[in-house]
């Protein structure tokens, strides 16, 4: 009997919920143990007390997380029937289920915290929790695979490596696997770009097409400037966020200019130059209006999206009633000798 | 006090989990008062390869322990992560408390005789 390996939790209030005669819970002590625990960059545990603020800033970041990488599998699938190699294909087909793999291991941390996986993907299908807007964008040309990999992958990268060490525990372990298996995205992602790039004058124009087209959506993944994020602040207080917007996105950038150039493809921003007392690049400014419209639905593809996750999930919906009457039925059958592997 | 880790949301559990009178027929879905598409949660423990204990890796839905092995293998599994797969109900899982944490482990807290450095050696000693 071991309390790490077990995730689940009641809902909120339940585990805190004082035990008949106990009196009423000590809160300002529970805090006092929560608080000391984040800051000794101890991790939270599915049924440690936890303020309730806490607990709803995790659901949504995670659920939103979830939900990323279960639409984001709509833009690359797009391209699987017309991969140009069935090398090619076969990458691209383990890196979409690789990107429903992050969504599962999300939703389930996610779950840890009493929010159950049903309510989860309601709110996603009726717009009630968001995703990433970044998937709001059309994948054109087989390039756009290429981008997506290098460039909003790479992006995430940049954003989930600090989340490995999150203060909640769940979250933290599901960032590690996702971690790991990014890298593989980024990189075939770049590969593919290169190859391009190196290929025909055509082949290399629609590859630098592919990354003026994503380069600055990729940036706004960071979200907005630390002086307009309304959560970042406590995020980081509580060590959920390490690192602000604005420090991550710096390090992208810095990070793929070389990577750019090593490409022989030029990113769309005359402003970027090297800044020698800063230590860092400069670059133009972020067009906020465009992602605040797309963030509101009005990006090129939102309505695709969420009509083509709520029909997957309603053409898959007798696949889980046909599951779960065959388990019904033999229910009382089970597989026990797996348990003396 | 102990429970069962994940109270909360397990209504689902009860229509699918084996076990007496769990298959009793079409009327346990109504009753049961699932929704249709929730299966029970399974927790899944990965032996990364011989010679090493199973350990959790995390969890899953499925209608049956057959799928939940399947799904937890194209889950946890996809790049030679594992040999063996455990798939166990989550609501099968007793877990100990975090609210008696300090009292449930005291017994083991007090008692330093019980570390081979509480005792002292004098020096030149070897193999001990």
């Amino acid at each position: 009997m071991s309390t790490a390996s077990v995730q689940r939790t009641s809902g909120a209030g339940q585990d805190q919920a004082p035990r008949p005669g106990s009196g009423a819970p000590d809160t300002a002590a529970l805090e006092a143990v929560f608080d000391a625990a984040v800051a000794a960059d101890e991790r939270i545990e599915p049924r440690d007390w936890m303020p309730d603020a806490y607990r709803r800033t995790l659901v949504r970041q995670m659920a939103q997380h979830a939900h990323s990488e279960i639409i984001g599998m709509q833009p690359e699938a797009n391209w699987i029937t017309r991969a140009p190699s069935l090398r090619r294909k076969a990458i691209l087909m383990a890196k979409v289920q690789d990107e429903a793999g992050h969504g599962l291991y999300l939703y389930s941390a996610a779950e840890t915290l009493g929010t159950g996986r049903d309510e989860l993907l309601d709110k996603l299908h009726s717009g009630r929790q968001k995703y990433s807007s970044i998937f709001n964008y059309p994948t054109l040309t087989w390039a756009d695979v290429g981008a997506i990999g290098w460039l909003v992958d790479g992006a995430a990268i940049t954003n989930q490596v600090p989340l490995c060490r999150c203060s909640y525990g769940p979250y933290a372990r599901a960032m590690i696997r996702i971690c790991k298996e990014e890298s593989f995205h980024q990189r075939q992602g770049y590969e593919l770009l290169l190859a391009l790039s190196r290929g025909t004058e055509a082949q290399h124009a629609m590859a630098q097409d592919a990354v003026n087209r994503w380069w600055w959506p990729s940036l706004m993944m960071f979200g907005p400037p630390d002086d307009e994020s309304a959560h970042s602040a406590q995020s980081m207080a509580w060590k959920i966020k390490r690192h602000s917007n604005d420090e991550l996105r710096q390090r992208f950038v810095d990070i793929c200019v070389p990577q750019a150039e090593s490409l022989g493809l030029t990113l769309p921003d005359p402003e970027l130059t090297w800044n020698e007392e800063r230590g860092h690049y400069d670059f133009g400014p972020i067009d906020w209006a465009e992602f605040r419209q797309v963030l509101a639905g009005q990006g090129p593809c939102n309505d695709q999206r969420i009509t083509q996750r709520r029909r997957a999930h309603e053409e898959g919906s007798w696949v889980r009633e046909a599951a779960a009457a065959h388990a019904r039925k033999h229910s009382g059958v089970r597989t026990e000798g797996e348990a003396a592997a | 006090m102990t429970g069962t880790p994940e109270q909360g949301h397990q209504e689902a559990a009860g229509a699918a989990a084996p076990g007496p009178g769990a298959g009793a027929g079409p009327g346990a879905e109504a009753g049961s008062g699932r929704t249709a598409g929730e299966w029970p949660l399974w927790e899944v423990f990965v032996r990364a390869r011989r010679g090493l204990s199973h350990t959790h890796a995390g969890s899953l839905h499925a209608p049956d322990a057959e799928l939940a092995l399947r799904n937890a293998r194209d889950l946890y599994t996809r790049r030679g992560e594992g040999v063996s797969i455990w798939v166990v109900p989550s609501a099968a899982v007793t877990a100990s408390s975090p609210d008696e944490k300090d009292p449930f482990f005291e017994p083991s807290a007090d008692k330093p005789y019980r570390h081979p450095t509480f005792y002292e050696i004098p020096e030149g000693v070897r193999h001990l």
